[in-house]
């Protein structure tokens, strides 16, 4: 992605470097070719030409337009990761970042993510709206409180990289950063086996669910007091009303926060409000295991893009 | 016609709007659109040197990577503060509210704006809000940058956002006041045979930029209300705790500051449309194009908003509509470029030093325009936005277009402003320094941003100290060259030599009058019969000999 980056940077680079060049040349020529050679001299009488005009009217929306498309392709591309990307979870607050694993593992202001795999993150933010940039793999996006917004990157080089905050969030913006460290797969393994985890994300999420009491009403036969959240993620949700809603992770993270926002057809208001009780990163760990809650004769799912919403429900997205 | 011809004769003698009365009171009172303009001058100079110092704090504390001049609380302060004094109180009142009051009645040989009473209005509004953002500032100034980003200017700050944000909500009446004036002006007051392809490019731009003031600025005003109002009432706008939504903020906030940028801009196209034309003698290449460019600008310039947005999780369908918008934009711009371009070619072209400055225009234009063709690309946005490339491009436009195109007009209109002519040799010595100091100032930002050098830092990594240090070093001749006119144009105003009523020669109706204009403009209301810059057809405008650029003018004869 980066070199595509800089293939169009380097593009618009020589667009510009042409015309910067061609205007500096022609203002000096003409300025010193027709200078004034007397006082009351007069330039000719030219009052434009609707050719000409034409001309550098049509050429520069025809150049923009390249400009645009290309542009507009490599963005959408940076908008849809790819399906199978390890999917790395960020919370962003005031003045740093934490980031966890599906393995389980928790970092600050460091992510360690192996050379050659795709890498996805999903990130929010406790406070104010920070951005997460890596200058070195030319991704960066805003991180919104209360939202999930998505980007991704697959590292082709080990080593070290910037890690910055780029939305002005306050006293500390310019130290909210840290540093990507890409490792060889191997060393990542290695990485991953050394830390002190207990347990993978879905698994705390499962803890959380448990002691939450949210089992009590959401048991899996889908006979509880809540729907069944088996099979839940990614599919077609029917509201009362007659909506429908794609179960995607802003879904998931509203209905377990403000469970009123959005009941599904058929069941009733009663699910207490959890706002407040829980930190964001329980939420995201809640939204992990109800994505490992894939029916059994489920087959490999894709991720969860718009463009699937028309999957049919019960075929959830395995973890990564 | 004799005018142009009385340079040899001192003219300051007359009545003109300078010398008709003395004393504060006739001053703070006036309804002279010219006298207005002058208390204009005044105060956005105030604020342009305020807005310097911060940007010299800045630039300062950027010196070193461990930025330890300031602490970061401060440095906060200084970029925010930076910002909001320097566009709302300088940069958007600056050619409209001082050039354009001087010379839109001038030009279309009126006796004053439509409204006097509300133009005097306008100036004490400005400065009531203007009072609001010093009073902030002294009581410890607002960190949130000049953009007011939510949730953070509405929950999290602990400064003065309330008092600023009601300061820039009160200054914003007067840009309104001031757009009105100039569009009813425009419309009603013309002189007879001043039909609207007459008109000079200066007061197209300005009727543009007017409509863009009167629809734009209110709804910054009521953006910036709602902020205050979530942070004294707690009301659930912006903050997604309470239903809220943070990113409505920045649609509502660019809709208007998106556009206010072309308030600043085309004004300075105007400017350098008159400078290019007069100082190259010769009619303007294809006159209705650019008239018509003026508002392609400013009308699609309001929905491009969300090219500020690129990364804030806007929906990417709406993200492509918004580039390509952005390029549809950048095609005016680039026709008012070939066009005063093709204005040259032929020409009689002159080095003085307006013409410097609209030259100088043009490059940094260019520059500034073609490196926002870097952020409409949506990929690239997505690597340079929020870096020190976005600064540098947006002071590419607003100080290299906006801020040359103010100087320019000023040097140019000076000697019908003050009567006299201010020293030509030290005047190009100090435009050249300004064009070498600001874009040692504001080039290395390029590289910086394409680095990942973050924006609003206080504190960066060691290995981006070069550029930085550059930058400073660039500020500091910029800085020169900002402080030069100001002491060469205050010396000027009595120690000048006597302008003439039109010492360029130029076509405009404002050269007409005798310099400074008496207090009703025209003795007799003039009626025009000639197209503008048609110098080919006014072999009655000659210099006065010798020609001022050989420098042989008489010195004045009387003060």
């Amino acid at each position: 992605m980066a070199g595509r980056v800089d293939a169009l940077f380097f593009f618009l680079l020589a667009v510009s470097l042409f015309i910067s060049l061609l205007v500096l040349v022609l203002i000096i020529a003409f300025s010193i070719k027709y200078r004034r050679r007397a006082p009351n001299e007069i330039g000719a009488p030219i009052g434009g030409s609707i050719k000409l005009e034409t001309f550098w009217m049509v050429v520069p929306l025809l150049l923009s337009m390249v400009m645009f498309g290309w542009g507009a392709s490599l963005y959408m591309s940076m908008q849809h990761p790819p399906p199978q990307a390890m999917e790395i979870y960020v919370v962003g607050k005031q003045w740093m970042w934490k980031l966890q694993h599906p393995e389980g593992q928790m970092e600050i202001n460091e992510l360690h993510v192996p050379v050659g795999r795709d890498v996805k993150l999903t990130m929010t933010s406790e406070d104010v709206i920070h951005d997460f940039f890596v200058p070195a793999f030319r991704i960066k996006a805003d991180v919104l409180p209360a939202r999930y917004t998505t980007i991704w990157f697959r590292p082709t080089k080990a080593g070290r990289y910037h890690l910055f905050c780029s939305q002005y969030c306050g006293t500390n913006h310019a130290v909210m950063g840290g540093w990507v460290t890409v490792m060889e797969p191997a060393e990542f393994e290695a990485w991953l086996a050394g830390g002190p985890v207990e347990g993978s994300l879905a698994e705390a999420g499962e803890r959380l669910f448990q002691q939450l009491a949210c089992n009590n009403c959401h048991a899996s036969s889908g006979k509880g007091r809540g729907p069944s959240l088996v099979g839940l993620y990614g599919s077609t949700v029917r509201l009362q009303g007659g909506q429908t809603v794609v179960a995607d992770d802003d879904y998931l993270r509203e209905s377990i926060l403000n469970p009123r926002a959005k009941i599904v057809a058929g069941y009733g208001p009663d699910m207490p409000v959890f706002q407040g009780l829980v930190s964001e990163e329980q939420v995201l760990q809640l939204i992990a295991y109800i994505k490992s809650l894939a029916p059994p004769q489920a087959a490999p799912g894709q991720p969860g893009t718009a463009a699937e919403s028309k999957r049919p429900a019960g075929e959830a997205r395995k973890l990564p | 016609m004799s005018s142009g011809t009385g340079a040899s004769v001192p003219t300051l003698g007359h009545e003109n709007y300078l010398n008709v009365s003395y004393g504060v009171k006739s001053w703070l009172l006036t309804t002279d659109h010219k006298r207005i303009a002058l208390l204009y001058l005044v105060s956005i100079t105030l604020f342009f040197f305020l807005g310097g110092a911060f940007a010299v704090l800045i630039r300062l504390n950027l010196l070193t990577p461990q930025g330890d001049f300031v602490s970061a609380e401060t440095y906060n302060k200084f970029f925010t503060m930076h910002g909001v004094v320097m566009i709302f109180f300088f940069l958007i009142p600056s050619i409209p509210a001082v050039l354009g009051n001087f010379l839109i009645p001038l030009m279309i040989g009126a006796k004053d704006l439509a409204f006097p009473r509300l133009n005097l209005a306008s100036w004490y509004i400005f400065n009531l809000g203007g009072l609001f953002t010093l009073y902030s500032i002294i009581r410890g100034g607002v960190d949130t940058g000049w953009t007011f980003y939510t949730p953070y200017s509405s929950l999290y700050s602990n400064t003065h956002v309330v008092t600023t944000v009601v300061g820039i909500f009160i200054t914003g009446f007067s840009t309104i006041l001031t757009g009105l004036n100039f569009i009813v002006t425009i419309h009603t007051m013309r002189a007879p045979g001043m039909t609207w392809f007459r008109l000079p490019l200066f007061v197209w731009t300005h009727y543009a930029t007017s409509l863009i003031m009167i629809l734009g600025t209110p709804v910054v005003a009521i953006t910036l209300a709602l902020v205050a109002v979530e942070r004294v009432f707690h009301l659930g706008i912006f903050n997604p705790a309470l239903g809220g939504d943070p990113v409505l903020f920045q649609h509502l906030f660019w809709f208007y500051s998106h556009p206010a940028v072309y308030i600043m801009v085309l004004p300075a196209m105007g400017v350098t449309t008159e400078l290019i034309t007069t100082f190259a003698r010769k009619k303007l290449f294809g006159y209705h194009l650019v008239a018509a460019a003026s508002f392609g600008i400013a009308v699609i310039g309001f929905f491009v908003w969300a090219h500020h947005m690129f990364v804030a999780g806007v929906s990417p369908y709406a993200a492509m509509i918004f580039s390509i918008l952005s390029y549809l934009v950048a095609i005016p711009s680039a026709v008012k470029v070939f066009n005063w371009m093709a204005t040259l070619y032929k020409g009689s072209v002159s080095w003085a030093t307006p013409m410097l400055y609209g030259l100088g225009f043009i490059g940094l234009f260019v520059m500034g325009g073609l490196t926002g063709l870097f952020l409409a690309a949506l990929g690239l946005d997505v690597h340079v936005h929020d870096t020190y490339f976005v600064v540098a491009h947006f002071h590419y436009i607003m100080v290299g277009g906006a801020v040359m195109g103010y100087l320019g007009g000023l040097h140019y209109w000076w000697p019908k402003i003050s009567g006299r002519l201010y020293p030509e040799a030290l005047a190009r010595f100090s435009a050249v320094v300004l064009f070498v100091g600001f874009n040692l100032t504001f080039f290395p930002q390029f590289i910086l941003g394409y680095l990942g050098m973050p924006r609003r830092y206080h504190a960066y990594p060691p290995e981006f100290q070069v550029l930085n240090v550059l930058s400073t070093a660039g500020a500091s001749i910029l800085g020169i060259g900002y402080l030069l006119p100001m002491f060469y144009l205050i010396w000027s105003m009595r120690y000048g030599p006597v302008a003439g009523p039109n010492p360029w020669p130029a076509t405009g109706l404002e050269w007409q009058t005798p310099s400074p204009p008496p207090p009703h403009n025209f003795d007799v209301t003039p009626v025009v019969s000639w197209e503008p810059y048609d110098f080919a057809n006014r072999p009655d405008l000659k210099y006065p000999a010798p020609a001022p650029e050989l420098g042989h003018f008489q010195p004045a004869a009387q003060d």
